[in-house]
């Protein structure tokens, strides 16, 4: 007799068990990194530390079946987002440094509070928008209200280039249509 | 050679907080001001850190790495949370009704 249930059951249970791994091993490394003593005893100590973190942590962190860890290729999809941010973090600082040294500084500037719409559906991929437009020159979010973000520009060039291609590009890391 | 990298982005950390703090008291609004105080810490913090994370490297010993990692971490969470609490800054004055700076008012 085969129980029509059984399977189904199986691969709900092995769902749940995955984020709890993830979480374990993010606590354990963590743990090695920041203690750095290798002895039993010590390692033994992270090993019971990560269990109850794991045990306490991973509902709050993956509160449905839905939500799972993050895998390999979607992290690695960060690595050229971040060296592209980074780029536009030094392009924001250089920014502010001209503007703060000019001694125009009040004929320069023009601020403006913007509001536009996103298509962006996850709730983590408009943190990242929201983050990435503090981030880079001249703007900065003030809030999201459920699609559509409201942000300072200093200046009406940087209010100009805001939308397109920031969103483009985390949409594209979020594999969503932007 | 590592130490003047290291020294380099040390220097350069400096130069873009003296940038951001000039901005901080020379912009007009609120809004200016947490641009200047927002944008301004985190690329000189990080670039101060990782300074400091190289200057650690310099002597070569294996435990350095387990530190420079450490001081990477930081990195870490200077990039996520300076962002947060520049919107949240931003955000608590939207909610109290600031409005954002005017030329035409100051003429």
């Amino acid at each position: 007799m085969i129980d029509p249930m059984g399977s189904e059951h199986r691969d709900v249970a092995k769902q749940r068990i995955y984020p709890k791994i993830w979480m374990f091993c993010v606590c354990m490394l963590t743990w090695v990194v920041f203690s750095g003593l290798f002895d039993p005893f010590h390692l033994s100590l992270g090993v019971i530390s990560s269990l109850i973190v794991t045990w306490a942590g991973t509902d709050i962190l993956f509160p449905d079946d839905q939500s799972k860890p993050p895998s390999v290729a979607f992290s690695l999809g960060f690595v050229p987002y971040l060296a592209w941010l980074l780029y536009k973090i030094i392009l924001a600082n250089l920014h502010v440094f001209r503007l703060a040294l000019a001694p125009d500084v009040k004929h320069r500037i023009e601020p403006s509070i913007i509001k536009f719409k996103t298509n962006l559906k996850s709730d983590f991929a408009k943190f990242i928008l929201a983050n990435s437009i503090t981030l880079t020159p001249g703007t900065v979010t003030i809030r999201i209200e459920d699609n559509e973000f409201v942000v300072h520009a200093i200046d009406s060039v940087a209010a100009e280039g805001l939308q397109s291609e920031m969103e483009l590009r985390v949409a594209k890391l979020f594999g969503e249509v932007p | 050679m590592i130490h003047g990298i290291a020294m380099g982005c040390i220097a350069l950390g400096i130069v873009f907080f003296f940038g951001a703090t000039v901005g901080l008291l020379r912009f007009p609004d609120f809004y200016s001001r947490v641009h200047a105080a927002g944008k301004g810490d985190t690329l000189s913090s990080m670039l101060m850190l990782f300074g400091l994370g190289v200057l650690v490297l310099e002597d070569g010993h294996a435990a350095d790495i387990l530190v420079f990692i450490k001081i990477m971490m930081i990195c870490v969470f200077v990039f996520l949370t300076s962002p947060t609490t520049t919107h949240a800054l931003t955000d608590a004055g939207y909610a109290a009704g600031v409005k954002p700076w005017d030329r035409g008012e100051h003429e």
